[in-house]
């Protein structure tokens, strides 16, 4: 293997808390090779969020390494595309001028940021809904205005925090649908963190379990289901037994173990 | 839509237990139930109305004697002379100048501050506990103050104005910056914007409607702070009419100024309401 996308070596973080530091994350170790999608799941509190946050460079950390293409993040950059579970669309925009937000902010064109944003609109299927405000728009379809924002100054490496965590399960399914169309048609790099195992199944390469108490990483799991994905292969057998096994490490991480 | 709603609590109805929370009060008494337009603004009219029409009982039957509460036809005349005279005009031009002038002081004051220190804790460390504690100062207690600092000209006024407002918008806009999502801040730094952008083009247009939700509010105050100052000591505007009426006992006067200034503040808050709804359309569904 080359230099991996994302290299993650020993790093530790700690919060201030009311009795001591508190231990968030205790010695990661993660790296993801170019184009693979890399799924976080863990019980709550187990510090995914925190980790993503790190990797995008919003939060610091203590101790550790941390290397995108070989070289440190000091900070978050354009390389990196967020998509945070609370869409986090600019309300006073409208889908359209979402994407062309971002776009401008990468340094193109108005003429470039019209059309590569037209592109992205039509590319999650709401080319109908360009011109509305989000107050006029379903969750699923802010999540997609999201997505294509995140995707339209093409990001090496996508991160997502639970994006589908407030969807119904109908639209979730739509939504997963569309990434792995998405994912792979353009071949990016993507950590996602979700509490759906199914969803880490259907969508990922590989699955890492974290455990709590510290933050750690517990269980690793390599998803053998050929490309491309649709939804009959949630019924097959390999899918439902990894699934289980997938679960068995989450609950054997958290806790309380009677998650 | 309320439609469901609303044929279910007609009367021509034949099925009323098959409509949804069976057994729950009526409508009036109902939690978060509807209510179209038409029917809210018949509903305010009416007790307008109806607290005239007891205005006018109680005066025309003699129960309250005329120079406590003269009857509304007197009111009304009255205000029709002052208005033909040109004394009302003169008295709400020159108010509403030192009002205008007093409210735009502070809060051309209080919007920077606000943001100032609902952004960078340092700024609120240094500024915040300080305007906490004279927003509790009473306003009252300063304008023998003030008297004293600017004499009883418009200065003065605008100085009771802004003591009255300045330090309740500060912390008001504050607030109004403090609730822009964080997540916003992070999506503004993930695409590499600087700060001063974020702030500009992220934090700003976010907190803009509660900001003006807060001009809007303080302006009332304003209204209050401004009469307060002019009854006190003033030779002229609307306060000061109304304790000259007082003096000579034209409660008719004193009534109508009341009203007319409650008018003013109505209208006043319903523009702002109005442009609001023009200025931030994209908040509404449709
Ligand atoms: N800004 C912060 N300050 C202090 N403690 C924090 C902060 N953010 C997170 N924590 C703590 O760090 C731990 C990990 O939090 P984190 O949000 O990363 O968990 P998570 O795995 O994403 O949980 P969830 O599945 O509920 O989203 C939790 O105990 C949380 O209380
Ligand atoms: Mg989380």
């Amino acid at each position: 293997m080359s230099v991996p996308k994302l290299e993650i070596a020993g790093l530790n973080k700690w919060y201030p808390g009311k009795r001591g530091p508190m231990h968030a994350l205790a010695d990661i170790d993660l790296k993801l090779a170019d184009n693979e999608f890399v799924s976080l799941v863990g019980a709550s509190g187990c510090g995914k969020s925190t980790l993503l946050s790190i990797v995008a460079g919003l939060q610091g950390f203590d101790k550790g390494v941390l290397l995108t293409d070989g070289a440190p993040i000091v900070g978050p950059g354009l390389d990196r595309g967020v998509v945070f579970q609370s869409y986090t669309l600019l309300p006073w925009l409208t889908a359209q001028e979402n994407v062309e937000f971002a776009l401008k902010a990468a340094g193109m064109s108005a003429g470039e940021c019209r059309d590569i944003a037209r592109a992205h609109i039509e590319l999650v299927k709401l080319t109908r809904f360009a011109d509305a405000y989000p107050s006029q728009l379903s969750g699923g379809m802010k999540q997609r205005v999201a997505i294509a924002r995140a995707l339209s100054y093409r990001p090496k490496m996508l991160l997502m925090d639970e994006p589908f965590g407030a969807l119904d399960a109908l639209t979730r399914h739509e939504m997963q649908e569309l990434l792995t169309q998405i994912w792979e048609e353009h071949r990016l790099t993507v950590l996602f963190v979700t509490h759906d195992v199914e969803e880490a199944v259907y969508l990922s390469d590989r699955i890492i379990a974290m455990a709590i108490g510290p933050g750690r990483i517990h269980a690793e799991f390599h998803v053998g289901l050929s490309r491309p994905r649709n939804q009959d292969m949630i019924a097959s057998s390999a899918f439902i037994a990894l699934q289980k096994d997938v679960l068995a490490a989450i609950r054997a991480g958290s806790k309380d173990e009677k998650l | 839509m309320s439609s469901p709603v609303e044929t279910s609590t007609s009367g021509r109805n034949a099925l009323p237990h098959t409509r949804a929370g069976v057994g729950r009060p009526p409508g009036a008494f109902r939690i978060g139930s509807g209510l179209d337009g038409r029917t809210f603004l018949a509903i305010a009219i009416a007790v307008f109305a109806g607290l005239l029409v007891v205005w006018w009982a109680a005066t025309t039957s003699g129960l309250v004697k005329p120079i406590f509460l003269p009857s509304p036809g007197t009111v009304w005349s009255r205000m029709l002379e002052l208005s033909a005279d040109g004394t009302l005009w003169k008295d709400a031009s020159i108010s509403v100048y030192r009002m205008l002038i007093g409210f735009a002081l502070a809060s051309l004051m209080a919007i920077p501050i606000g943001i100032l220190i609902g952004c960078f804790r340092v700024w609120e460390a240094a500024i915040e506990p300080f305007v906490d504690f004279v927003r509790y100062m009473p306003v009252v207690a300063f304008v023998p103050l003030s008297i004293l600092w600017a004499g009883t000209g418009d200065g003065q006024k605008f100085v009771i104005i802004w003591i009255g407002t300045f330090f309740q918008q500060v912390l008001m806009v504050m607030d109004n910056v403090k609730r822009v999502p964080p997540d916003f801040v992070g999506l503004g730094r993930t695409l590499g914007l600087s700060e001063s952008k974020i702030l500009a083009r992220i934090v700003l247009p976010s907190a803009l409607p509660g900001i003006w939700d807060t001009l809007r509010i303080s302006l009332g105050w304003a209204w209050t702070w401004l009469v307060l100052a002019e009854l006190v000591a003033a030779t002229s505007g609307l306060g000061y009419r109304i304790t000259v009426s007082q003096r000579y006992f034209q409660t008719q006067t004193i009534i109508g100024y009341i009203l007319f200034l409650g008018i003013l503040g109505l209208i006043t808050d319903q523009s702002m309401k109005a442009l609001e709804r023009v200025l931030f359309r994209y908040q509404s569904r449709q």
